[in-house]
């Protein structure tokens, strides 16, 4: 199995095209970053105009506010819902790319049983996405710590203002990092699952891009309607859940309790429901690839 | 009594409505060059892919080794090594490289001296290090072969082998065909629309139509390979049928086709009809031999005659 995944990285790693989205991240992340640096006072008034009525905002107020964690946090808000589709890439072409070069056929007439071929292909895209998330960690993270120090992390909901003191938000960001890793592998395995049924990989990104994109305006309908109908069954629903670990618990006097999340239960509930859904694409992806006729 | 590599009983596919393989039986026996003939569409690749799990059979039985193929896979395929149509590969990695990953998913530890000698054998050890986007269709065709053979496989299943290959590769891919019957006592299992080509190389083979068996023996048994078709074309054709009608040579006269007029005889025969037809003052434009396989093919899969008769 080590030595077959092995194999699948050396295949992707190999291809110029993975690096695309290495390159697509690092480019949105130092653009943010240079515009932040050199014009950060100004996004800083955009984001504080709808909560300057309520709360006084001075200008050291400000100068602490644009600190590597807050830009972190506005990085990934952009990104993590662009990222799908630098997964898919790889995920959408895993099976449909070998049956378009042709080389599914050479592949399945080894002494590999389609079940291990099936495996090591989704652990290979689960490693490119963690990859991906580590890039992303190194830049947005370290990166923005290392170019606007660190400070306390401010966020602003709609009506709330979340305040984490500096040394309470980096396990966050593990954790959120982690989460999202599971949230993409989720989008992977349903591209995955697509791949299965195409002999060329555009089909499959594309495909996997509309579902997430249909879903996710679904998601976000304010209709009563689908609140409770079909909203908490919608993988997307769940994908913005890395967010709660930013959302702290506050004390009577309204100040925030360090090392708390306001609602792990929902969390952990988002986290199983991603996890269920990576076990049906991945399963079903297997079970129907079993059955399959290799004809390409 | 030769032991069975490949014994294939009452195989049967179909894809919806349509009968691709139609009860299929043969056995390839244990060191023979097995040849897998038909016409496009008659049901060698699939059942070629039957061979090697790509395809489930609807019905019937395949024991490769002595054992169920759907029981022992893994164990089976670890001893055989196959192209399928055309031998695609990872074109962004070199010919190293692509023999490096389909010898490791053999299943087998394969040293990097053996991958080289691989590529040497099929001449292309000074392209090891080119990626393979570069190479032409022939080399991609024996870099398939290295892949097919690099873990020493006891079976091999070539399908179409040389397809898209030039002269030169035809022959080249013959010679190593022959070599691997002879000297490394291999089993192989081809299939080919050159029947020119299976006739030097084959042992045995199967001919099948519209998924069924038409034919299965010793090539040697089969047909006879003195006995030729010979197209003759004179300067005037009507005049020479009607001077061969009426000479010795009637009794070998089956006929007329295009321009020319067909005789069936010996080998042995050629020299004395080439004096008569000289004799009797018949200017010979060509007089070109018809394989005698290929017509022997035509016969049983179109329907037409051995020979066709036409008469004027």
């Amino acid at each position: 199995m080590w030595k077959l995944l092995r194999i699948e990285l050396f295949k992707i790693f190999k291809r110029p095209r993975t690096y695309i989205a290495f390159g697509a991240i690092a480019a949105v992340v130092l653009l943010f970053q240079i515009g932040m640096k050199f014009d950060g006072k100004t996004y800083l008034d955009l984001v504080l105009n709808n909560v300057s009525d309520s709360f006084e905002v001075t200008d050291e107020f400000k100068s602490k506010l644009l600190n590597g964690y807050f830009i972190c946090f506005a990085i990934l808000n952009i990104l993590l819902i662009q990222m799908p589709l630098l997964v898919a890439l790889i995920a959408g072409d895993s099976i449909a790319g070998e049956a378009n070069m042709g080389t599914l056929r050479l592949s399945l007439t080894k002494p590999v049983s389609r079940t291990q071929y099936m495996l090591v292909k989704f652990m290979a895209s689960i490693i490119y996405t963690l990859l991906l998330l580590i890039w992303l960690a190194i830049l947005a993270l370290f990166g923005s710590m290392f170019i606007f120090g660190t400070n306390s992390l401010v966020i602003f909901r709609s009506e709330v203002i979340e305040q984490m003191n500096s040394y309470d938000v980096l396990w966050r960001y593990v954790a959120a990092f982690g989460y999202a890793a599971v949230a993409l592998t989720t989008v992977s395995a349903l591209a995955f699952l697509l791949s299965v049924f195409a002999e060329n990989s555009i089909g499959p990104i594309i495909a996997t891009m509309s579902i997430v994109i249909v879903l996710t305006i679904l998601s976000e309908f304010n209709i009563p309607l689908y609140d409770n109908t079909v909203k908490p069954y919608l993988f997307t629903t769940h994908m913005v859940a890395w967010k709660g670990f930013f959302y702290v618990q506050a004390d009577a006097d309204n100040k925030t309790i360090d090392g708390t999340i306001q609602n792990l239960p929902a969390i952990l509930r988002s986290l199983g429901i991603l996890v269920i859904y990576i076990v049906g694409f991945v399963g079903s992806a297997i079970w129907i690839f079993k059955k399959k006729d290799i004809l390409t | 009594m030769m032991n069975a590599v490949i014994l294939v009983k009452h195989l049967t596919k179909d894809f919806k409505e349509v009968k691709a393989v139609n009860d299929l039986s043969f056995t390839v026996e244990a060191g023979q060059v097995y040849g897998f003939l038909g016409q496009n569409g008659a049901g060698k690749s699939t059942t070629i892919r039957m061979l090697l799990t790509l395809i489930k059979p609807t019905s019937g039985d395949i024991e490769i080794f002595g054992l169920n193929l759907l029981k022992h896979r893994k164990e089976i395929l670890r001893q055989v090594g196959a192209i399928i149509e055309r031998p695609d590969l990872y074109k962004y990695l070199t010919a190293l490289e692509n023999l490096r990953i389909f010898g490791a998913m053999s299943g087998v530890k394969i040293s990097e001296k053996k991958l080289m000698e691989e590529l040497e054998m099929v001449g292309l050890a000074t392209r090891a290090h080119s990626k393979v986007k570069t190479y032409s269709q022939g080399m991609k065709q024996r870099l398939g072969i290295a892949i097919a053979l690099v873990h020493d496989p006891k079976l091999i299943i070539l399908d179409e082998p040389t397809n898209g290959l030039d002269p030169q590769g035809i022959a080249d891919i013959r010679n190593l065909i022959l070599q691997l019957s002879r000297e490394r006592n291999k089993t192989l299992l081809i299939s080919s629309h050159l029947l020119s080509e299976m006739e030097l190389i084959a042992d045995s083979m199967i001919i099948i139509d519209k998924g069924k068996k038409v034919v299965e023996g010793k090539v040697n048994e089969l047909f006879d390979p003195a006995e030729t078709l010979v197209e003759l074309k004179t300067m005037d054709d009507t005049a020479t049928f009607e001077k061969l009608q009426q000479s010795g040579l009637q009794k070998l006269i089956r006929g007329k086709r295009n321009d020319c007029i067909l005789l069936k005889l010996h080998r042995n025969e050629i020299p004395g009809v080439m004096k008569e037809l000289v004799q009797m003052n018949i200017d010979v434009v060509s007089f070109h031999s018809r394989h005698s396989l290929e017509d022997y093919f035509l016969s049983l899969t179109t329907g037409h005659p051995h020979v066709e008769i036409i008469t004027n």
